[in-house]
């Protein structure tokens, strides 16, 4: 995972609520053996819509997202962090989140920022507009209209942002432990 | 800690941490892996490329389910039949190639064992209660209906479970859903979890692990706890589960990986021990009279979108938040109805009968005990059985159920996800209607443009006689409520 400290730049002002994973990427992308490309497949259904926010330039490779309730809810395809990775996506700004959805975008250097309610009305509306910054750092979301709001991340979700730090690498450095776990397991439950 | 009494989530969390860090992430050891081949080949090749080896291969199974076909998967010769659509056929492939390369047990496409990965796990005694079981799917939740704490996972962490058989967690809040009474004439557990839904939510479970518990959970089979722990997620809780009784020891015992002698012995006995202790505290608790719950239906594009058969669609306006109303907007354009229209008055196109919700031969049972005797309406243009697995449909045939189906103008299909969702042949055209006893009624679930009305195997069978959602209990003789 590459480090992620801060991103600045446009952030799609989408709002919209219960956004599952199949709107994020549909069903006929999930038949790849890639990681790429699925961009193009992102948000199809909503794109179909006429005046559509993510075919609007202002918002072309805009690195932010800014949703509703319970983004990424649904089917647990990591897909759907996949296909927001391949736009650029590197935060999406939202009231709450399905917790599959932000282990996985976490898990591909996205970060969930979690916000209330007014917090986000007032992005939506600087975002039209003005770009944001997402700071991992000072685990704020600021504007240049002086908007400054706090957010908390889970720390070892953070710390792995910040460091770049491969979490597969960092379990397999247990080995030991796990290996001790597994003697003890045989011992107490040997039929699993 | 043990004297303190305990949620049955609490217990098997405990039994499974390896490590516990400051900020109370724990590492957790995972029992049994299901791997199927959408979620998969990104994971076997980061590994790869990695030069890292599967850990435990012998918890691990991986079975094909989303991408196959469900026409016969062999020609007259008896050859296997080729998978047409080259993506799909490309990631069956690499499974093929996974798992059998990292040593781990594959069902083949052709095997009477293959179906969808969450009929099988508990259908083979791969799933067992107390063990901590991960997919990468979010319908792994079902596998709760046995006491497994079970759970959907994306690639990543596919790929780190194959690594080192553990996963890096945060523990949930515990909510409990306690369900007291009967169910109703004509009312399945279908219609249960869809009032739930109804009631708390498509986010409503969100952070939750939820336990289902009370005398109509006791009551009901395990293939019913299985469609109720299936749609937790539907409820936003990654996890549901169920305490074991004898009801699961009895549907468990005899199964091909379930223990056998006198390890069975001691397996049920460790697993009676597997209940919330009396006083043990919930984050959150919900009571359900199982009484008031009717046949019910969905009407928009969220799960949550549910009214009893005998209602009508909601007016958006009848929504106090901004955000709900406008979401019903959006989700009655979708699906082409207006408010106030009767739900039993709304005419479907095509039928589906399947999935991990209900695919099992008591689904299949409770379906063409209404279809027995009629045939499809003619307004059906498509009508699809596709039991779970190859087991079920053997069953089912033995059962002569196949039969009630075909006679009456059904496709008897092979097992595997089909319309579910649109990522193998069979789909519901755009703009068409479909009865499904599948799970999600998402925008585009079941192909772009496609209505899912989600609806329970009885009501489904008595869409496909009458040509609309009809109210079960009309067709099925004796009271009405
Ligand atoms: S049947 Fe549907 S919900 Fe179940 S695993 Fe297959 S695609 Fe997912």
């Amino acid at each position: 995972m590459t480090p992620f400290r801060d991103v600045t730049g446009r952030a799609i002002p989408f709002g919209r609520a219960n956004v599952d994973t199949d709107i994020i990427i549909p069903a006929p992308w999930l038949k790849t053996i890639s990681r790429q490309g699925l961009g193009r497949g992102a948000f199809e259904s909503v794109r179909a819509e006429p005046g559509n926010v993510f075919d609007d330039p202002a918002f072309a490779g805009a690195p932010i997202l800014i949703a509703g309730e319970n983004f990424g809810c649904g089917s647990s395809r990591e897909h759907a962090a996949w296909a927001l990775a391949d736009l650029g996506i590197r935060a999406v700004i939202a009231p709450s989140f399905s917790d599959i959805f932000s282990g996985n975008a976490f898990k591909n250097g996205i970060v969930t920022v979690e916000l209330p309610r007014a917090a986000i009305d007032r992005l939506m509306e600087v975002a039209r507009d003005h770009p944001l910054t997402v700071d991992l750092d000072s685990q704020s979301v600021t504007s240049p209209l002086q908007d400054r709001f706090a957010f908390t991340l889970d720390p070892f979700r953070r710390d792995c942002l910040l460091n770049g730090l491969d979490e597969v690498g960092l379990t397999l450095a247990m080995a030991d432990r796990i290996g001790t776990f597994e003697a003890r397991r045989a011992a107490e439950t040997p039929w699993l | 800690m043990s004297s303190q009494p305990r949620t049955l989530y609490q217990k098997i969390w405990d039994a499974h941490v390896v490590d516990r860090r400051d900020d109370g992430t724990c590492l957790i050891y995972i029992d049994r892996h299901l791997v199927h081949e959408v979620t998969s080949p990104q994971a076997f090749e980061a590994l790869a490329l990695a030069g890292r080896p599967v850990r435990r291969p012998d918890l691990t199974l991986a079975v094909p389910d989303h991408n196959l076909p469900t026409t016969p998967r062999r020609d007259a010769a008896g050859r296997p039949v080729p998978i047409a659509d080259p993506e799909s056929a490309a990631q069956l492939a690499a499974l093929a190639r996974n798992a059998p390369a990292n040593g781990i047990r594959y069902i083949e496409a052709t095997d009477a064992e293959q179906g969808i990965v969450h009929v099988v796990g508990p259908e083979q005694g791969f799933t067992l209660p107390g063990c901590t079981l991960v997919c990468g799917d979010s319908h792994t939740a079902a596998h709760g209906a046995l006491g497994a704490l079970a759970f959907g996972i994306g690639t990543s962490e596919v790929e780190h479970v194959l690594a080192t058989q553990t996963l890096l967690l945060k523990q949930a809040r515990a909510m409990n859903i306690r369900i007291e009474g009967r169910l109703g004439f004509g009312v399945a557990p279908k219609d249960l979890i869809l009032a739930i839904i109804g009631r708390i939510g498509a986010a409503g479970g969100t952070g939750h692990v939820i336990e289902y518990s009370g005398s109509t959970i006791r009551a009901m089979s395990v293939e019913g706890r299985l469609t109720i722990a299936n749609m937790s997620i539907e409820a936003g809780a990654r996890a549901g589960l169920i305490a074991p009784d004898d009801t699961s020891f009895a549907y468990l015992k005899g199964r091909p990986m379930a223990p056998a002698g006198e390890m069975w012995d001691r397996a049920v006995a460790h697993w009676r021990t597997l209940v919330t202790d009396p006083g043990a505290v919930f984050d959150r608790v919900v009571d359900i009279d199982a009484g008031d719950v009717a046949p019910s239906v969905t009407w928009g594009t969220s799960p949550e979108d549910v009214v009893p058969v005998t209602g009508s669609v909601p007016d958006p306006d009848s929504f106090a938040e901004p955000a709900r109303r406008a979401a019903a907007l959006k989700s009655l354009d979708y699906m082409g109805l207006k408010p106030g229209q009767p739900m039993a008055d709304v005419t479907v196109e095509n039928i589906f009968i399947g999935s991990c919700t209900n695919s099992r031969i008591e689904d299949l049972r409770a379906a063409a005990a209404v279809v027995a005797g009629r045939r499809l309406a003619p307004g059906i243009r498509q009508a699809l059985v596709v039991p779970g697995s190859g087991l079920v449909k053997r069953a089912a045939e033995a059962e002569g159920l196949d039969r009630i189906f075909i006679e009456a103008g059904f496709e008897w299909r092979e097992p595997g996800c089909s319309a579910c969702l649109g990522m193998n042949p069979d789909k519901v055209p755009a703009g068409e209607r479909c009865a499904s006893t599948s799970n999600r009624n998402f925008v585009g679930r079941q192909g772009p443009g496609a209505r899912t009305h989600l609806v329970s195997p009885a009501m489904a069978a008595a869409a496909a006689a009458t040509g609309r959602l009809a109210d079960v209990r009309d067709l099925m003789g004796g009271e009405t409520q």
